[in-house]
């Protein structure tokens, strides 16, 4: 198979390219890398990923790494399958541009936070720090705040269409909404709103069904 | 028509932005945002960066915001154009440089975005900075760094042989690093880094940011 992905189950940064590649219909190999055994950092997943982290990606001779350069690159290469999740127009692009940004630069910091506390701690059997929960609880709402009046007067959050900007927030909103921090975004109607359509996409439940 | 940038000639992000503009030949226009009395944070600035920071930039009717978005954007419209390409040619030159561009965003820039707030934000606001924090970023730095320095012993650049945003977007981070963080020997001390540091450092677009009045 011409396209694998390296990481693992619970990992969003591997979610996250497997979701875009469920957008675009495209088969893929994935091959689980053990964390726990210390697989990514050997030498073999080191020139996948110098940094030891995952996901890695290969499409044919390719290999890439950082999940939201993956996303791109499938958007780009494979623009006529599936969904576009880029827009043609390149202002258009570049809005979505902007909101993926926010994403990455705003909304990740505390979402992954909470995400390690609330979704993946648990599963690890280790203790919640509470107090780390309620500062970052905090500062997610500060970019929520942002977001609804966005999504107020936008479909989605780079524009009239679904793209990057949107799909990048799904896998961590796998953890979010299945915890107590859910209420941040239900108490916000036009967010809570737009998170239920996304997460209802096939592409998405496709991956939840693979997990 | 002349692009408008809001922000500052001594703000790391408004800085990529500029660099950027001077290498493809886009006119700017610098409008002045007073970081040290918080104006970002007034109305009038965060109806153009809902995030009350810079930089923002108009051009005509079309605005944006986040420098990487806006330094793409422009990068895509020269190529688009037939000039400068600083994005590659290829689909995969381009997913190379945006690899590199993430990697800047996800390893390099916390760690100095942290070793700024200690050594340089807190004392101007009258308070201490965590040296233990610092002397920490650091040595996760270290490790970044071996990364970058075995990709440049295979490369010119980071994208690959040519200069592409993937390189400008580093370009005020390690000013800093290089400057108020004093920490030059990092880069010195790692042949590939220091020569690729050297070479996007004296470019005359970068040169011309740093001559701008602070």
């Amino acid at each position: 198979m011409t396209i694998k992905v390296h990481g693992s189950v619970f990992s969003t940064a591997t979610l996250r390219v497997r979701v875009c590649l469920n957008e675009k219909s495209l088969d893929y190999e994935f091959i689980h890398v053990d964390l726990r055994s210390g697989h990514h950092k050997q030498d073999s997943f080191l020139s996948l990923n110098p940094f030891g982290q995952i996901p890695a990606f290969q499409d044919g001779d390719l290999n890439l790494f950082e999940s939201r350069a993956i996303t791109r690159y499938i958007a780009h290469s494979y623009a006529g399958k599936g969904a576009p999740l880029v827009s043609s127009d390149a202002k258009k692009a570049a809005v979505e541009g902007v909101w993926a940004e926010v994403e990455a630069q705003r909304y990740e910091p505390p979402a992954a936070k909470l995400t390690w506390e609330l979704g993946i701690k648990p599963i690890l059997g280790m203790a919640t720090d509470d107090d780390v929960v309620k500062a970052q609880e905090t500062e997610l709402e500060k970019v929520l705040d942002v977001y609804e009046p966005r999504l107020a007067h936008s479909k989605y959050l780079g524009g009239d269409a679904f793209s990057l900007a949107d799909l990048h927030h799904l896998p961590t909103l796998k953890y979010l909404m299945a915890s107590p921090v859910k209420a941040v975004f239900e108490a916000r109607p036009h967010v809570a709103a737009w998170v239920a359509e996304i997460m209802a996409r096939p592409s998405w439940q496709k991956v939840l069904a693979e997990c | 028509m002349v692009v408008k940038v809001y922000g500052a000639t001594y703000a790391a992000c408004p800085l990529r932005v500029m660099t950027c503009l001077f290498e493809l030949g886009f006119q700017f226009d610098l409008i002045k945002v007073d970081l040290q009395s918080g104006e970002q944070k007034q109305p009038q600035n965060l109806l153009r960066q809902p995030f009350g920071q810079v930089p923002s930039i108009e051009d005509g009717d079309f605005k944006l915001f986040e420098s990487r978005a806006i330094i793409r954007y422009y990068a895509a419209k020269s190529a688009s154009q037939g000039g400068t390409n600083l994005l590659g040619e290829t689909l995969e030159e381009r997913a190379l440089v945006d690899q590199w561009m993430e990697v800047e965003v996800n390893n390099y820039n916390p760690l100095i975005y942290t070793m700024v707030l200690q050594l340089v934000v807190l004392p101007q606001q009258g308070q201490v900075g965590d040296m233990e924090l610092v002397q920490d970023c650091k040595g996760k730095l270290e490790k970044v760094l071996d990364v970058y320095e075995e990709r440049l012993s295979k490369s010119k650049y980071l994208g690959g042989e040519r200069f592409t945003i993937a390189d400008l977007t580093h370009l005020p981070n390690t000013r800093f690093l290089v400057e108020e963080g004093g920490m030059e020997d990092l880069i010195k001390r790692r042949k590939n880094l220091h020569n690729w540091w050297l070479d996007i450092s004296s470019r005359p677009s970068w040169l011309k940011v740093m001559d701008l009045p602070k």
